[in-house]
């Protein structure tokens, strides 16, 4: 028999039962469009997941200096002054894994508002990229930006817990800041981000270019060996609006205590790799750049230290792998009592049809025909189901994300594999009935009442 | 299918030429349904052998035998059998669909409705079995059987299910078809005055011949 008579053939008598037919399908389409809806439902929540898991830093990379040992005694971590800004030039130069750097120093210091002081966990200096590598957002005001660092301009951006201590939980924006004693303008408010992991308070910032903590504010990017706190209060700028730094701009002024450290001297990077994933391979690109512009040869170890939150990064992957993978059982099982719910309506009806069968066969229909015409009726009967389901299921998850809010994201391998699935669901579930048939005798078939 | 074997025909041999009406008659067990079944290619004898137009059909495989009766064979059934929901053309052009793929659609459709105007069912050819009198449907399933242009046509218990005014149209339709176009008959059935209509009238009683006479006058 031709196939386009099989298939025509099948599609009539699947017609002539629509009821059946509607509710065999029903199986599949609940079936496939679970896995439609749970994929795409899926994907979304592992979408926002990789989202939150780069804000907390998945995808972030910290250099620090590395050791000295001196005298038999290791100064530990973050003890020499061999950063600059010329290696950090380098490593967004040359590592494509790499998306975006900022140096960082810290420095402490209590900080004055009127007639109130405090103490904030830190005061940094970074550059305009700080914001998204760290994924801080801005409530108010606006964030530094490039010509602010290249100006090393006195103006900063504090957190939460700087504005609800010394403001009085009102807007800073525009308001002064003394940071040990040099005035910084307020120009922003960082949207509260709460304790990190470590149980340290983020929102106790305050957050200023690198160029002005550098120069201006006392500890910066001096590291033990770089004698921290010799560079004295270098002016004394009081004018909160002067956010122009007058006669100096990038090279810090020749102070006769100065230290033998180059003013593009940071306490780290603070580096962005393009995402969670690429965490890995930036570390070796940047350690190779770094190895390369501070003339190391083989023999000798690093003079830095990389960290990453990489335990994050596999967290990331295997939680969302996890999660992946539970849904799929879940649709998976919709999907096979839907076959077996086709199995059975297909077994039914090739009970129902015997006297069919037998006529067919005594018209000279052979056993593979009629093993072909079932089979081909279970499988268009999941098709339809299938595509009918793709759609139910994509319909269902926009509803969801229009009604809950919940974020969904189009899964095109779930339809390509649905579609998959439900025609061999088709085959599978199809076959036995189909084999019943086809194996029928006919004498028996034509006499079955 | 039963584990214990069973003879229903003993030693039958008979030799059916072309253009013949044969009846077989017989009572209930007789073997008479069996014999037909093994002439219609449906069932294999266990033992001798049957010849068809040239071939030893016990000899052949199911599908091989799927063959020879969708080509040379047609059938008419007591109870029809017609497809429900499915209308008269399509009925009978269904057995088409199996081997006649050298034909094309429109070539199947002219072939079924030749066949429908054959048997006086011009009219009817859109309507499904359920709106047919029982003497439609079963001349529905007749034009179903010679719709492959078959050599023999089998016939059991045809007019079982109808009146006598109907029963004799179908016969005058049988004896037609035999006498205009050649068809071999074998006609099964425990009515007398049915089985006279044949040319030949073969007794079957326990699953053997009794009887193998010429009808007189025909």
């Amino acid at each position: 028999m031709k196939k386009y008579r099989l298939i025509k053939s099948a599609l009539i008598s699947i017609c002539r039962n629509p009821t059946r037919t509607i509710l065999t399908t029903l199986g599949i389409v609940i079936g496939i469009s679970s896995v439609i809806a749970l994929m795409e439902i899926g994907n979304g929540a592992s979408e926002v997941l990789a989202k939150n898991f780069a804000e907390m830093g998945a995808n972030t990379l910290r250099v620090f200096p590395g050791s000295i040992i001196r005298g038999g005694v290791n100064s530990g971590t973050a003890a020499r002054a061999n950063l600059t800004i010329k290696d950090l030039n380098a490593i967004l130069r040359n590592c494509p894994s790499v998306e975006k750097g900022t140096p960082f120093l810290s420095v402490r210091g209590q900080v004055v508002y009127g007639g109130k002081n405090w103490n904030p966990y830190f005061i940094s200096g970074a550059n305009e990229d700080y914001f998204e590598i760290a994924g801080r957002k801005v409530e108010e005001g606006e964030p530094f930006t490039a010509m602010h660092v290249r100006r090393g301009s006195k103006v900063c951006l504090v957190g939460e817990t700087i504005v609800r201590e010394l403001y009085g939980g009102e807007s800073p924006v525009g308001k002064d800041l003394r940071i040990q004693n040099v005035v910084f303008k307020v120009i922003g408010v960082l949207k509260a981000k709460g304790a990190n992991m470590m149980g340290m308070d983020q929102d106790d910032c305050v957050i200023a270019p690198w160029t002005a903590v550098r120069m201006r504010l006392r500890g910066a990017g001096s590291t033990s060996l770089s004698s921290a706190g010799t560079t004295t209060t270098v002016e004394s700028s009081t004018a909160a609006t002067d956010t122009y730094v007058g006669s100096v701009s990038l090279y810090a002024p020749k102070l006769p205590n100065m230290p033998p450290v180059r003013f593009g001297n940071v306490d780290s990077f603070l580096l962005s790799a393009v995402s969670a994933d690429a965490v890995y391979k930036a570390i070796n690109e940047v350690a190779l750049t770094l190895r390369e512009s501070h003339k190391l040869d083989d023999s000798v170890d690093d003079d830095f230290r990389i960290r990453a939150m990489a335990e994050f990064a596999d967290m990331l992957k295997s939680s969302t792998k996890t999660t992946t993978n539970l849904l799929l059982c879940v649709a998976l099982i919709s999907l096979v009592v839907g076959g077996v719910g086709i199995m059975n309506i297909m077994l039914v009806s090739v009970t129902e049809r015997t006297r069919e069968i037998g006529l067919r066969m005594a018209v000279g229909a052979r056993g593979s025909d009629i093993l072909k015409q079932f089979l081909i009726e279970s499988i268009v009967i999941c098709l339809v189901g299938g595509i009918i389901g793709i759609f139910a299921g994509h319909a269902f998850s926009l509803l969801m994300s229009h009604f809950m809010g919940w974020p969904v994201a189009v899964s095109y391998v779930a339809i390509v594999i649905s579609f998959g699935v439900s025609a061999l669901v088709g085959i599978v579930f199809g076959y036995y009935p189909a084999w019943k048939a086809a194996r029928l005798d006919p004498i028996e078939a034509l006499r079955y009442e | 299918m039963g584990d214990i074997s069973l003879p229903v025909l003993k030693g039958v041999s008979l030799s059916i030429g072309r253009g013949e009406m044969v009846a077989l008659t017989g009572v209930s067990g007789s073997g008479k349904s069996t014999l037909m079944n093994i002439l219609g290619c449906l069932d294999r004898p266990t033992g001798g052998e049957y010849w068809l137009d040239g071939t030893e059909i016990s000899k052949l495989d199911n599908d091989g035998r799927a063959d020879i009766r969708n080509k040379k064979i047609g059938f008419v059934f007591q109870n029809f059998n017609l497809l429900a929901r499915t209308t008269a053309l399509e009925n009978v052009i269904m057995p088409l669909g199996y081997t006649a793929a050298h034909l094309s659609q429109k070539q199947m459709i002219e072939a079924g409705k030749a066949m429908l105007e054959r048997v006086g069912l011009a009219d009817r050819m859109d309507h499904e079995p359920s709106r047919l009198s029982g003497g439609q449907q079963q001349r529905v399933a007749i034009a179903r059987a010679l719709v492959n242009k078959p050599q023999i046509l089998f016939a059991d218990e045809p007019t079982g299910n109808l009146d006598t005014r109907m029963s004799d149209e179908i016969m005058r339709l049988f004896r037609e078809i035999n006498e205009k176009e050649g068809v071999t008959i074998v006609l099964v059935t425990h009515e007398m005055d049915v089985a006279m209509s044949a040319k030949r009238i073969i007794k079957l009683v326990d699953g053997e011949i009794a009887t193998d006479e010429l009808v007189e006058g025909r």
